[in-house]
């Protein structure tokens, strides 16, 4: 009994000893086939099919192969749809940076404080996700509008008045306001396992407060920062809805165009090569992440 | 590090603006949904007509419902296929793992309305009806990989001795896993079942794309009704809703800061 | 360890009940049941129960949000779950033509004859053999007296420079190019090519002025003041104006759109005699008054209109003259022209 955990430990290092038949290795590794059977079909099948879709003519009726729909894409003479990618990629750039900026402060904030504190308060980042995220963003429309709360206010304490609404600075608020949480809880998560006495030692060596951060605390929580940057850029260039109401329709992200497709027009084989080349992109991105900031659910757990 | 006042000071003012910037829409919610007037922008008197309303609003209390108990199946799916799952995978060979996990970070990672999409794709090729069952399905398909990521940690952490010892101890493997090895996993599956809830309820995207007849929950509610303008009684719903679970979560972290507190007595 | 075994038992028994209670939902076959399937907000919700209460048939009701959503849905499986449905009249020519409608059987629908004869046989279902009108408007301009200083007729006002950065266009598609062409002259259905670049360059040229293009929100901005101007629809200008009597509504000079909202029922439809029964209910005298009064749009039933306040009768924004009304076009299916007017209105929104 004892001896055959031991080796699955020992297995589990060394790679060459695995194939070899159905051990109790292979035997626990089928906990896995209900998931693996749903994987198929649920999540695999389902992005071959919108793989396969993106290239007929008209899906579900048509089904004869056809490239138009990646040619129409990308048409470099009238290239809308390029544009359109391109502002999805630099609004969605612009978002992240600024969660980080926000989000690195607070976190570092947060994971100095007294453990009982900082549970609290960071369960309390999570929560806004309780309040459904249509009703969250009328709530910002009410804020943001002309004659809206918070213009009313400045202009109550005789300020002027801030004509953010329906620019796509209130696009990028959106996206800040509804991913920072993801930025901070990664970040947070990094920095409260940072072993305190090793800032300690670093102070007993004589480092300075900012030398300790420079040299210690940055270095460590980049893994933090990094699934950090990518929860928040992911769900940023595919977002809709929010460019919709805040942005007042003029800043089309890629997002509303997939959805327009299947809810307004009907063009599926348009809107799956539109979502076959927003795959593609996140898969490069995944690639390019380093691998640590993938192991632990994007560190947001 | 010894902190100076300055610095405290900073640190507070800078928490307090973050936390405005959280709260900010939600407060304005909460508050108009006492508002006697439909409007979202004008304050016309203080009411709890919204809340009343509420309750006998059918549609509402249906797609509540649904929100809720397709979260709960959903996310208990989850928990049990998942952590099967993380230790299946935490056994398999490098290829394999690779695979696995690969594929399971493909609904984390992707365009939710990409995965919404290809759902509805899949249910119509299948011929799976458009409905509670799609809905559930879906659900459960953008929450496991969420279970999988809690739990393998907790996997690569254990301490196997224990699970050895148990079974020198005479227990059956079985009862060795339960015995030895679930409740070390425990707190990934907590937090699996927690995301995957709360994920599952604030899902607006997948559901969208996957409800059917009869059936639709809170968010796509509100998206339908859009065009007619939402209800206040939607308001007064979320203001229930938060508040309930801000009342819960504390209470839980105050129970744990205590109990943490007893064990260092 | 105890506490986390107790509580995944306590969570185990939750789910539980949880599915049995689900399970218990399922339908014994003798009971009537019927599949509604409308708009959000689009009905009095107290017409279901008193239906319910009525006929004893248990309505299962859902919600759309666009016209193509709703052809999304009943296209896919589980369409055939859908009974009755509340199509506009583009999308009811389209589900006519594919095949997707049943036609409907007027000996169980007596109180068709309550309905308008204007209302009925138009282009888009010329015997309404397959669709009951449900609700009618026209689209036209709400404006804002306070903030106009000139008189607004015509669609040409939304290109006034006066107003830069103070108006309002909807982000749809068909209303937006139907505005531009009606504007110019032309046909909203039109599929003369030139006719439609002149529109979109017009649209582009509009861009600059345009505040935002929205959606349902710009109701709650209309009665706010948040601009001089909005392209909307009767019945919500109806509603608009009753909360800010500053905005005033004007269907143009030029023309402008008519639209239907019919009730239809599928072609799959199991239970075809319950959906007839609610389409009459639906135009009962009291019924159809209690939704043209929940919902504040324009009802084609003769009696309603007939018993409404002279003012009401008299209000162009709900009931506009015939000669107005004569000047109005319905939207029909583009067909494959819709594409083409998607991606040019993606260049106009995108550019």
């Amino acid at each position: 009994m004892k001896g055959r955990l031991r080796r699955a430990e020992s297995v589990k290092e060394d790679a060459s000893a695995q194939s070899k038949g159905l051990g109790v290795r292979g035997r626990t590794s089928m906990l896995a086939l209900p998931f693996s059977v749903y994987m198929v079909i649920f999540i695999a099948a389902p992005l071959l099919l919108i793989v396969l879709y993106s290239v007929c003519v008209d899906p579900p009726g048509d089904m004869s192969f056809t490239l138009e729909h990646f040619r129409r894409f990308f048409d470099f003479e009238n290239p809308i749809y390029l544009q359109v990618l391109w502002r999805s990629f630099y609004i969605a750039v612009i978002s992240t940076a600024i969660c980080l900026l926000i989000g690195y402060p607070m976190a570092y904030i947060l994971s100095r404080m007294k453990p009982t504190v900082r549970n609290i308060l960071s369960v309390l980042f999570i929560l806004p996700m309780w309040m459904n995220f249509l009703l969250r963003t009328y709530a910002w429309m009410s804020l943001l509008e002309n004659t809206g709360l918070i213009n009313t206010a400045l202009e109550a304490m005789g300020l002027p008045a801030i004509n953010i609404m329906y620019t796509q600075w209130a696009v990028v608020l959106g996206n800040v306001y509804n991913f920072l949480p993801f930025m901070i809880l990664p970040i947070y998560n990094t920095l409260v396992k940072i072993d305190p006495a090793v800032v300690e030692a670093a102070q007993d060596l004589g480092a300075s407060g900012r030398k300790v951060f420079r040299k210690i605390i940055l270095p460590l929580s980049v893994p933090g920062v990094m699934s950090g940057i990518s929860m928040t850029f992911m769900p940023a260039i595919t977002t809709f809805v929010i460019s919709k109401l805040l942005g007042g329709g003029q800043y089309t992200l890629i997002g509303d165009l997939i959805d327009k497709q299947y809810k307004v027009t009907g063009d599926w084989g348009f809107g799956s090569a539109m979502s076959v080349i927003i795959m593609v992109m996140i898969l490069i991105s995944m690639n390019l992440m380093p691998s640590s900031s993938k192991d632990q659910g994007g560190g947001l757990l | 590090m010894k902190k100076n006042p300055i610095a405290r000071l900073f640190s507070s003012v800078y928490g307090v603006l973050v936390f405005t910037f959280m709260y900010a829409p939600i407060v304005v919610l909460i508050v108009f949904s006492f508002n006697k007037l439909k409007s979202r922008g004008k304050w016309g008197g203080f009411t709890l007509d919204w809340y009343r309303a509420l309750f006998e609003n059918d549609t509402i209390m249906s797609a509540l419902w649904n929100t809720l108990s397709i979260a709960l199946l959903s996310s208990t799916i989850a928990i049990i296929v998942g952590t099967m799952a993380a230790i299946g995978i935490f056994f398999m060979n490098k290829h394999w793992r690779k695979v696995h996990m690969n594929v399971a970070y493909l609904p984390v990672m992707n365009a939710d309305i990409v995965t919404g999409i290809s759902l509805l794709l899949v249910f119509s090729v299948l011929g799976i009806r458009l409905g509670y069952v799609s809905l559930l399905l879906a659900h459960v398909t953008f929450n496991i990989p969420y279970v999988i990521l809690s739990v393998m940690p907790k996997l690569q952490q254990l301490e196997w001795h224990t699970y050895e010892a148990a079974q020198d101890l005479g227990a059956s493997p079985v009862q060795a896993f339960f015995k030895a090895v679930l409740p070390e996993l425990m707190p990934g599956v907590v937090t699996g079942f927690l995301l995957a809830f709360t994920l599952s309820i604030d899902d607006f995207v997948i559901s969208y794309f996957t409800a059917g007849a009869g059936v639709s929950t809170l968010s796509v509610t509100i998206y339908s009704m859009a065009r007619k303008g939402i209800k206040p009684e939607i308001n007064a719903l979320s203001a229930i809703m938060f508040v309930t679970v801000l009342v819960l979560l504390l209470i839980i972290n105050f129970r744990n800061n205590a109990s943490q507190q007893k064990k260092l007595k | 360890m105890m506490k986390a075994r107790r509580a995944l038992a306590l969570l185990f028994a939750i789910v539980m009940v949880v599915t049995m209670f689900s399970g218990c939902a399922k339908d014994d076959p003798n009971k009537r049941t019927l599949s509604v399937f409308n708009w959000g907000d689009y009905i009095d919700e107290e017409v279901l129960q008193m239906f319910e209460e009525e006929t004893g048939i248990e309505v299962i009701y859902s919600m759309y949000e666009t016209n193509e959503d709703l052809y999304t849905k009943i296209t896919s499986p589980g369409g055939d779950s859908y009974d009755v449905i509340f199509p506009s009249e583009y999308i009811i020519e389209r589900l006519i033509n594919e095949g997707l409608l049943a036609e409907i059987n007027y000996e169980n629908i007596p109180n068709m004859e309550l309905i308008d004869e204007k209302y009925k046989d138009l282009s888009f279902d010329p015997e309404n053999k397959y669709s009951v009108p449900y609700m009618w408007g026209t689209v036209g301009i709400v404006y804002n007296k306070t903030l106009v200083s000139t008189e607004i007729d015509s669609w040409y006002d939304l290109w006034d420079p006066t107003y830069e950065r103070n108006l309002f266009m909807m982000d749809s598609m068909r209303d937006s190019i139907g505005v531009a062409l009606k504007m110019l002259g032309y046909s909203m259905n039109t599929r003369n090519m030139d006719e439609i670049d002149e529109a979109i360059a017009k649209l582009k040229e509009q861009k600059s002025l345009v505040l935002a293009y929205t959606g349902d929100e710009v109701k709650d901005k209309m009665i706010a003041g948040e601009a001089a101007m909005a392209v909307l629809y009767s019945g919500d200008a109806a509603t608009v104006i009753d909360q800010n009597p500053d905005l005033g509504y004007v269907v143009p000079v030029e023309g402008s759109n008519i639209w239907f909202d019919n009730m239809c029922i599928l072609s799959t439809s199991q239970h075809k005699t319950e959906a007839e029964e609610f389409i009459n209910f639906m135009c009962r005298t009291d019924i159809a008054e209690m939704n043209r009064a929940y919902i504040n749009y324009s009802s084609p039933q003769r009696e309603v209109y007939e018993n409404l306040p002279d003012e009401v009768k008299a209000d162009p924004v709900q009931y506009p003259s015939d000669e107005i009304y004569s000047h109005c076009e319905v939207y029909e299916d583009l067909g494959d022209y819709t594409q083409i007017y998607d991606q040019l209105w993606t260049e106009v929104i995108a550019s």
